[in-house]
């Protein structure tokens, strides 16, 4: 079986005042796989999302993304190439509405934006992929309401249209259930297994029902290292993960 | 078409202002005139200034700078011509040409390295700035150093226009008041606003989903800078006279309050707080009162400082909220 590697991590170091947040982890992402981080508190993953996208500089190791190695590439160009990733935080234009949010996504995708004169509400090349997006995430009626006055679970599946907006190759999703109640989560694990089916994810959460429901590979990390990866019958049967992880809550 | 009653509000200001010289004449008294010419320059300013700090958050304490490169542009090309005989640089169409190229290239270059810091450093750095062309021109002695330079003949613009007429420099500044209002309800509106607004709003997010908001911003600032060099070559030809003061911090301090007391989240916004600001000013100094053998009009700033508290303190964009169909937020 040899199904190409999207994303491949190697030997990657980054270095907090001593502390190692990411310390010499390598991982890879199969094209068309649903790959979960799972990982304590602290153990480095919202680190690792920020090293892949750019938004921190590594220290040391490699990114490949599409065969293309990422060192020199900004956090805007990873964007362009087919990188996109949602907020653990929610990090969204608050005083934007719903429609205008997933808009700016695709406008930035649209060429440039030196365009001064041209209105560029109701410009349908944007609202109409915007509009597909919002009703795939399920938004649609709400696309006219300010992103402020949205539940916190709209909020948090407008984070991943938003992201959708950018037409990637890979889904960086950074624990999207965050903070949400037992029914939003429910109703997000079943966006996420149709978005499954059509992206490559790299997918970091909390909630272990979501995790072994979805992933087709987890990673197991722990202090900034990968210690096992494998398919989730693998992980939950493997005696490093529970003394590490598992075990405490299990 | 329908209009909301806040566009009828609005379109009657226009109006008003139109027909004012025709107003203060039958009344008989030009002042008024002269006083309001001035406030639609500063509002033009105010205007481009709004571009920055009210759609793309970027609270530039330096935008006298380029009214005064705007200004100098005239001075300096009036100076020649009376004291050298250079005819060319009274040209109105060169000085226009050299004010707003000018004071875009010097936006250029504040705006090239300011824009790489944040907060308050932006707003020091800005500030840093226009200070260092205040001194600069507080220390030329040849166009008058810190008594500033007299204008002894207006820009000739060939025939078109008559600036030496009050009346149609009033109308030239009145109808640039229009086309830069036209010109930035365009630019909010455009896909360029689009991410300008968006930077402001949540430049992480904008950086995530592929935007380099430094290029946009840097282009605003020029345009801005421009805008202001327009609103110095305004400046210069109804006072007849540029000092260093109108580049002074203190003067970019006064730009500020105005966007402040007229809304940022508006479009009209910075007219109405020009307004506002420049009618408290002579209100309040003109008052007649006494109080232990001290003129209270002399201490306007006092009574002006506490209303302007007032404002950001309830009413956060300022005229605007009070007008009918005010937005919340931005």
């Amino acid at each position: 079986m040899t199904t190409p590697d999207l994303l491949i991590v190697e030997n990657l170091v980054k270095r907090y005042d001593g502390l190692l947040a990411t310390d010499d982890l390598s991982l890879t992402v199969r094209q068309g796989e649903l790959h979960a981080i799972i990982g304590p508190n602290g153990a480095g993953k919202t680190t690792l999302i920020k090293q892949l996208t750019g938004e921190i500089r590594s220290d040391a190791g490699r990114v490949i993304f599409a065969g293309q190695n990422l060192k020199r590439v900004s956090e805007p160009g990873r964007s362009h190439i087919g990188l996109a990733r949602s907020f653990q935080i929610t990090s969204l234009f608050q005083n934007f509405t719903v429609l205008e949010n997933v808009c700016l996504a695709v406008q930035a995708h649209s060429g440039h934006s030196f365009r001064f004169w041209k209105k560029i509400n109701n410009d349908t090349n944007l609202t109409e992929p915007a509009l597909t997006i919002l009703q795939h995430m399920g938004l649609e009626q709400r696309a006219h309401t300010v992103t402020s006055s949205l539940s916190h679970g709209e909020q948090r599946q407008l984070e991943i249209a938003v992201a959708l907006a950018t037409k990637p190759k890979l889904l960086l999703l950074d624990e999207p259930m965050a903070g949400m109640s037992k029914e939003d989560s429910e109703t997000l694990i079943e966006h996420l297994l149709e978005l499954k089916n059509r992206y490559t994810i790299l997918l970091i959460e909390h909630d272990m029902d979501a995790v072994f429901s979805l992933a087709d590979r987890i990673s197991v990390l722990v202090y900034g290292r990968a210690i096992a990866t494998g398919t989730p019958d693998e992980i939950r049967n493997n005696e490093d993960v529970r003394q590490a992880y598992l075990g405490e809550e299990a | 078409m329908s209009l909301s009653s806040r566009q009828v509000i609005n379109s009657a200001l226009l109006v008003f202002l139109a027909a004012l010289p025709f107003l203060t004449d039958w009344v008989g008294d030009s002042f008024y005139t002269g006083l309001v010419a001035r406030i639609l320059i500063l509002a033009i300013a105010a205007l481009s200034l709004n571009l920055l700090i009210g759609y793309g958050g970027m609270v530039s304490f330096g935008h006298a700078a380029y009214i005064g490169v705007g200004a100098y542009v005239v001075g300096i090309g009036a100076f020649h011509a009376f004291e050298d005989g250079i005819d060319w640089m009274l040209n109105g169409y060169v000085q226009l040409v050299a004010a707003i190229l000018g004071s875009a290239v010097i936006a250029l270059i504040i705006g090239a390295i300011s824009l790489r810091t944040r907060g308050v450093y932006f707003i020091m750095i800005t500030m840093a700035f226009s200070q260092m062309l205040y001194f600069t021109a507080v220390g030329v002695e040849t166009y008058g150093a810190d008594d500033g330079l007299s204008i002894y003949s207006r820009s000739d613009m060939l025939g078109l226009i008559d600036l030496n007429d009050e009346k149609s420099l009033y109308y030239l500044i009145y109808v640039s008041l229009l086309v830069v209002l036209y010109l930035m309800h365009r630019l909010v509106g455009s896909a360029f606003g689009n991410v300008i607004r968006g930077s402001k709003s949540n430049e992480a997010r904008m950086r995530a989903i592929g935007f380099s908001p430094y290029k946009y911003r840097l282009t605003a600032f020029v345009i801005a800078g421009a805008i202001a060099g327009y609103a110095g070559f305004l400046m210069a030809n109804l006072n007849d006279f540029v000092s260093p003061d109108v580049m002074h911090w203190t003067r970019s301090g006064d730009l500020i309050i105005m966007i402040l007391l007229g809304g940022m989240a508006s479009l009209f916004g910075p007219l109405y707080g020009a307004l506002a600001f420049l009618m408290l000013e002579e209100l309040l100094s003109s008052i007649p009162l006494t109080v232990g053998g001290l003129r209270v009009g002399e201490y306007w700033q006092l009574l002006f400082g506490p209303l302007l508290i007032l404002v950001v303190l309830y009413a956060r964009n300022g005229v605007d909220s009070f007008l009918p169909g005010a937005r919340k937020g931005s």
